[in-house]
């Protein structure tokens, strides 16, 4: 475990930059957080913090040297690896049909400051989009996933609407990293823990100057800021048989009544970092000679996206959310062997109305009616 | 007389019944052979006949417009209509057989008196249309929706 | 900061290009492409389906409608719905297609054998059982008794009306057509192709059912077979369709409960979507 001062932060982004990357990370853009090209240190909002609750993000300048005393913002890492709109084949006419024109190569990201949630995020979708028997079902995606490097930052100071702790994805990152860094201040100095996580970060560290030895008291400490940051985190949710809970709940009149409130805004599925469904968008150059695929960011929460035969087969906006939650956090354990939440919060935070997943997943639960005791008043016989 | 009581009771419609029954209704039935597209009867004539469709294939038909309409063909073991057992005993639609067909044909006054008087056996048979009256409106709902996917 | 280099390794989303050898109508709304694969040959199974793509217009997910032993030529029944159907209703011998697939669960055919088949189609769904129909005569000895039955809006609507013809002069094939309506000269049924299901003989202990139509039809069809036949729930075997953009799996919108039907389907066994079709708008 190495660490440094802030001086080894700067000169690890300058470093990725070096070595042929973008760097993305963690700006101010805005008034809110967005994960965008930085170039040097001043770049991080050192002394920001941000403020979660249901359907409201409020940044407040502390002040301070704290660089990540946040969490995250409405974007996420997909974004890159899977934009929002992309050219993912195109062909020209020709004597046999028509043939594959050549791919742009893929750019080379380095990720800086994604949360363990986000690592998990990541995971998740490297599951939906891995290759069959070799082949990539993207390969825009994959190429580029391929080359990221990803420096990773633990979470000191939970948000709002984080529940990591009860999704096992955080506060503290496992796995999925090529550097983490886990920010403590110890004996009044803002200190950097640096871990390797693979070849060509423990690579990248050696390369560094003004790397040093952490000492125990340094991890110790570290560890403790974690050990606190998991039992507080903003919200909880309880995934005891949460699949079994809604899966046989398709009927509850909680549906009905999220339907009350949600306006189908998808804004839950364009800020979750791991809600993956898109689009195809074919076109045609005038004079018929190219042909484009693009693949746009969809929502399940749209009325064309179950569009078929001449009507949508998912009208009801109760329906709708049933499909999203159900999917977030019990089918995709049927399709994926986990659940598609990280815990993260963004959907909480960035509904409009306030929606909050934790709540309504307990909210099933109360009236779970699977349970065949009668409830009498609220008392349970 | 015996075969048609044993003819009745392997027919699908009255399968179960007593053979005491079955000989009350073996007196006042006949059996016949109709031809292939002859007109068993049409539609708003007198329905003064119940007909059990032994064999071959009856064509149930409703004028529409200039158009005869074939709207359901009864089989083997089914019952062909029961206009005959509610006023005003008219044929709601035409009959005709789609080849051979041999018929069991009950006088359908008589077959009303003997119900009044033998309730038991009117029951029997009541009970009996009952369940196809149900079966032949649920299958003729789904004629009605766009079950096969074919509009545009 | 980015460069053109060559084709990369093809993914997924790929489309090949298949010339089109010809194009038969079918019905006046329906046609089948006949398609040549580029390497002269294609394998699939029967029940699996392919994107049909119109070069720059869009794709669209099309069962094979043809004999698994004739992988040289590839036949896709298409109705003409949308701008994607008719741009491929419009194509001519000597035209192209982009094909991606195989995809999809094929029918039981391994695991129906040794006992009764029973083919039940309605409308444009005899397409997708027409492989199962060729593959189970090309087969005749792995199955005991073959039954096709198909239903369709009127005498005018029936698809493959000359093959259902020839099935029907074959003595080791039964055949039977319904329609809802006809007019007087119609000799065939008339009534919901459930009706046909008292009319044959099969052993309801030792039968498969493969049934395709459209998703009222199925589930009707279903439920007669279980509560009428006492035919298992697990014997029967329905196909699903959704609004599909990939075929892979990766763009969600196939998805019925926890089923890709791109991916898990979109041949279902009855038990593994039954219980969805209550559930509306899943």
């Amino acid at each position: 475990m190495y660490v440094s001062g802030q001086s080894g932060i700067g000169r690890l982004i300058q470093a990725l930059a070096d070595s042929g990357h973008r760097v993305i990370g963690p700006r101010i853009r805005n008034q809110a957080l967005v994960y965008d090209e930085i170039a040097a240190l001043d770049d991080l909002p050192k002394g920001w913090t941000d403020v979660q609750e249901p359907g409201h993000y409020r940044l407040e300048h502390r002040g301070g040297e704290k660089l990540f005393g946040y969490v995250v913002g409405a974007a996420s890492w997909k974004q890159y690896v899977n934009p929002p709109e992309a050219v993912i084949w195109s062909g020209t006419r020709g004597k046999e049909g028509f043939t594959t024109d050549p791919s742009p190569a893929p750019a080379k990201y380095a990720f800086f400051g994604a949360r363990p949630c986000e690592l998990a995020a990541m995971r998740i979708l490297d599951d939906v989009y891995a290759s069959n028997d070799g082949v990539p079902a993207l390969s825009g995606y994959t190429a580029t996933r391929a080359g990221v490097f990803v420096v990773a930052v633990n979470c000191g100071e939970p948000g709002g609407n984080c529940f990591c702790s009860s999704m096992g994805t955080g506060p503290t990152a496992k796995a999925g990293f090529d550097i983490a860094i886990t920010e403590i201040t110890h004996d009044g100095n803002m200190r950097y823990l640096l871990e390797s996580g693979s070849d060509k970060g423990a690579a990248m560290l050696r390369s560094l100057e003004g790397m040093e030895t952490a000492t125990d008291a340094e991890i110790e400490s570290a560890e403790a800021m974690l050990a606190a940051a998991a039992e507080n985190m903003g919200k909880t949710l309880d995934t005891e048989d949460l699949p079994g809970l809604l899966k046989g709940n398709a009927l509850n009149p909680r549906w009905e009544s999220v339907a009350d409130r949600c306006l189908a805004c998808a804004n839950c599925t364009m800020v979750c970092p791991t809600c993956f469904c898109n689009t195809v968008d074919d076109n045609l150059a005038l004079d018929g000679s190219q042909a484009t695929r693009t693949r746009k960011w969809d929502s399940c929460f749209t009325l064309g996206f179950s569009y078929m035969h001449g009507q949508p087969m998912r009208e009801p906006v109760s329906a709708r959310y049933r499909q999203w939650m159900t999917h977030k956090l019990a089918t995709w354990v049927d399709q994926f062997g986990e659940m598609g939440c990280v815990g993260c919060g963004r959907c909480i935070t960035w509904c409009p109305v306030g929606i909050d997943i934790t709540q309504e997943a307990a909210a099933i639960r109360r009236a779970d009616l699977r349970d065949t005791r009668i409830k009498v008043g609220g008392v349970t016989t | 007389m015996s075969e048609l009581v044993a003819t009745l009771s392997d027919h699908d419609f009255f399968r179960g019944m007593s053979e005491d029954h079955l000989a009350k209704l073996a007196g006042v039935a006949t059996e016949i052979e109709v031809d292939g597209d002859k007109v068993l009867f049409g539609e708003g004539g007198t329905a003064d006949a119940a007909y059990a469709i032994v064999s071959g294939s009856i064509a149930l038909e409703l004028s529409v417009a200039t158009r005869q309409l074939i709207v359901q063909t009864l089989h083997g073991g089914e019952m062909l209509g029961w206009s005959w057992l509610y006023p005003p005993y008219r044929w709601s639609f035409s009959a005709v057989a789609n080849e051979p067909v041999h018929l069991i044909r009950f006088e359908a006054e008589q077959l009303r008196d003997m119900f009044d008087n033998d309730c038991a056996l009117g029951y029997e048979v009541m009970k009996r249309f009952a369940g196809v009256i149900t079966s032949r409106l649920a299958a003729t709902r789904l004629q009605l929706v766009d079950f096969y996917g074919n509009a545009n | 900061m980015e460069t053109l280099t060559e084709p990369a390794v093809i993914d997924q989303m790929t489309p090949i290009p298949f010339r089109v050898r010809g194009v038969r109508e079918e019905l006046p709304h329906t046609f089948t492409l006949e398609l040549e694969p580029p390497d002269g040959s294609f394998a699939f199974l029967p029940g699996q389906f392919t994107m049909v793509y119109a070069f720059g217009i869009g794709e669209v997910p099309i069962s094979i409608s043809s004999s698994t032993s004739k992988p040289g030529t590839i036949l896709q029944t298409i109705r003409r719905t949308g701008a994607v159907t008719h741009a491929l209703g419009r194509l001519k011998s000597g035209d192209y297609v982009g094909i991606r697939g195989p995809f999809g669960t094929p029918w039981p055919l391994d695991t129906a054998r040794g006992g009764d088949l029973l083919i039940i189609g309605g409308g444009i769904g005899l397409a997708p059982l027409r492989p199962a129909i060729y593959h189970a005569i090309e087969n005749r000895a792995d199955y005991e008794r073959v039954v096709v039955l198909y239903g369709t809006r009127t005498p005018d609507d029936i698809l493959f009306e000359k093959e259902l013809a020839a099935w029907g002069e074959r003595t080791d094939v039964t055949t039977m057509i319904t329609v809802d309506a006809a007019d007087r000269g119609w000799h065939g049924s008339v009534g919901v192709v459930t009706r046909l299901i008292g009319r044959v003989g099969f052993d309801p202990a030792n039968t498969t059912v493969l049934v395709c139509g459209p998703e009222i039809m199925m589930t009707v069809t279903a439920r007669r077979l279980i509560e009428g036949s006492s035919v298992e729930p697990e014997n029967i075997y329905v196909t699903m369709e959704r609004n599909m953009k990939c075929a892979i799996g990766v763009c969600g919108h196939c998805q019925f409960g926890e089923k890709f039907i791109c991916t898990d389907g979109a041949v279902f066994p009855y038990p593994e979507v039954g219980h969805l079709f209550d559930i509306k708008g899943v």
